[in-house]
């Protein structure tokens, strides 16, 4: 087949998209819409009580890019701490991804956001200020 | 696969390119090199090319030149028209669905002094004649409307909007590009003074387009360079691709009568089959003014791109408005922006997202559009389970 504009992995991702749908009872959601594109995404995760990623779903509506960075997205997160997910960058779904047209990073980006998005209301869930995602993001950059 | 974007280019006819091969092989001369036979040959392949042009429009030989493009003939028709007509008034009328060759000419103009006004469309994508009567004035030069636009397949009152043009004095130029080989074209019955046809979009070649220039229409070539053209297009004609057009000219004239019947069935077919799939499947463009074979829609819930990608895995070859597919060799999110013609009709910018234009040719057939109809019900089903937008409803 001819080469696309996308990826051997970014068009995997959208034919299978990894880990799509939705989790009932989700403990943090996290939701960004795109002006540019007019895409919305949506991130449902649910954390254990030792703060480590159980689940993770996507919905997504929007491009074949958007569609494979949440996919992408959620496979990076399943297992990891709610530490790591903050460290997870959009540069890194992008890499994961094999690369995206310059025009669609955004994609990336509005996953890197939803993300975030889903951890403060996961502490707000939990009836805390999300205050503290702001401070785990400055300690972060700090030890890097 | 299944080939569904004709209003984008249509496969060459074989005829048309059996017969370019050999100003290729044999009759390589340069058409302006008259003094032996392999110039002679190429340049009298090229008038006869000229005449079945020509013949296709109902147009005479000398009123026809050859460009590389429908862009470049409508670029030659508006600025080359301009050039002539700066100190008769510097007010110009299109319509707001225009294609990006005569929008983005005639806004760049407003640099150099040009009011431009653009006529609103209705729902269905039509002018109505009435607004270009009265958008008409005394320092109107040139009005420059669409026969049928690509996108949605409306096909304009275009001899009601030339009839207004010559009762009011006003050159008219029409961009045919869409109709040529789908929709009759005859200059006299259009009244118009200038129309772009290319020959990609009826079964011939790339590179090879016309503009048809009435006679005593007075437009100046853009290229400095030789005589090529009689002037209005310097540089070395695009022969075999020329020849190629003008054959394709003189079938399209001969056969549209048998096959544009088929391709009305093809488009009742597919449209009232769609339009029995799903309830928010929203159809863009006019009911019965549209291009034979040309089918446009758009469905909530579900991004552009995203259907065209499946759709492109199934094996079927479409079209999108969407900003998402729209310019995916940018280097940035900016330059990704929903088409002004779906905007133009009212569908709302977000929902743009999820446009596709189906457009048949004569080499489909009704078993094509049973195969869409199939894959139609999965792949949407596929992408609305996977959209943030689809419980919400």
């Amino acid at each position: 087949m001819a080469k696309g504009p996308y990826s051997e992995t970014v068009m995997d991702h959208f034919m299978n998209p990894r880990n799509m749908g939705e989790i009932e009872d989700a403990n943090g959601v996290g939701e960004v819409g795109n002006p540019a594109c007019g895409d919305v995404m949506k991130i449902f995760l649910k954390i254990d009580d030792n703060n480590i990623v159980e689940d993770v779903k996507f919905k997504t509506f929007g491009c074949g890019a958007a569609i494979a960075s949440s996919s992408m997205a959620t496979e990076l997160m399943i297992g990891k701490s709610v530490e790591e997910l903050l460290q997870l960058t959009n540069d890194a779904i992008v890499d994961a991804l094999g690369g995206l047209p310059p025009a669609k990073i955004h994609c990336s980006v509005m996953a890197e956001e939803a993300i975030e998005d889903a951890l403060r209301n996961f502490y707000k869930s939990k009836g805390k200020d999300d205050s503290i995602v702001d401070e785990m993001k400055a300690k972060i950059t700090k030890e890097n | 696969m299944i080939y569904l974007d004709n209003v984008a280019g249509t496969k060459p006819d074989q005829r048309v390119i059996d017969k370019m091969i050999p100003y290729f092989t044999e009759h390589y001369g340069n058409p302006s090199a008259h003094f032996y036979p392999i110039g002679r040959e190429a340049f009298e392949a090229m008038e006869a090319a000229r005449v079945q042009v020509a013949d296709f429009i109902g147009a005479t030989a000398d009123e026809i030149v050859f460009t590389s493009s429908g862009t470049e003939s409508n670029n030659l028709a508006i600025k080359g028209f301009l050039k002539n007509s700066a100190n008769k008034g510097k007010h110009i009328i299109i319509s707001e669905i225009e294609h990006f060759s005569v929008d983005t000419v005639v806004t760049k103009l407003i640099n150099d002094g040009y009011e431009i006004t653009k006529l609103k469309v209705n729902k269905g994508g039509l002018v109505d004649p009435a607004d270009l009567e009265k958008a008409i004035k005394d320092e109107t030069v040139l009005v420059s409307i669409q026969y049928v636009n690509p996108e949605i397949g409306t096909i304009q009152y275009t001899e009601e909007l030339g009839a207004i043009c010559k009762a009011k004095g006003v050159t008219f130029h029409v961009d045919a590009v869409a109709a040529a080989g789908f929709v009759e074209i005859d200059v006299n019955k259009l009244k118009c003074d200038m129309l772009s046809i290319a020959s990609q979009n009826f079964f011939g070649p790339k590179g090879a387009a016309a503009l048809y220039i009435r006679e005593g229409v007075k437009v100046s070539g853009l290229l400095d360079g030789g005589f090529q053209e009689r002037g209005y297009r310097s540089g070395t004609e695009n022969v075999p691709a020329i020849v190629g057009m003008g054959l394709a000219a003189e079938i399209a004239k001969a056969e549209m009568a048998e096959y544009v019947p088929k391709l009305e069935a093809m488009q009742k077919k597919l449209w009232d089959g769609l339009g029995g799939l799903f309830d928010f499947l929203h159809f863009t463009g006019h009911d019965t003014r549209r291009r034979p074979g040309h089918v446009s829609f758009w469905i909530e819930y579900i991004e552009g791109e995203s259907l065209l990608m499946w759709l492109s895995l199934k094996g079927f070859a479409c079209a999108s408005g969407s900003a998402c597919s729209s310019n995916i060799l940018a280097e940035d999110e900016d330059d990704l922006v929903a088409s002004p013609v779906l905007t133009a009709v009212g569908v709302p910018t977000d929902i743009c997202a999820g446009s596709l234009g189906m457009s048949m040719s004569r080499y489909n057939t009704l078993e094509d559009i049973d195969k869409v109809l199939e894959v139609m019900p999965e792949t949407v089903q596929k992408l609305c389970e996977m959209s943030t937008m689809y419980n919400q409803k």
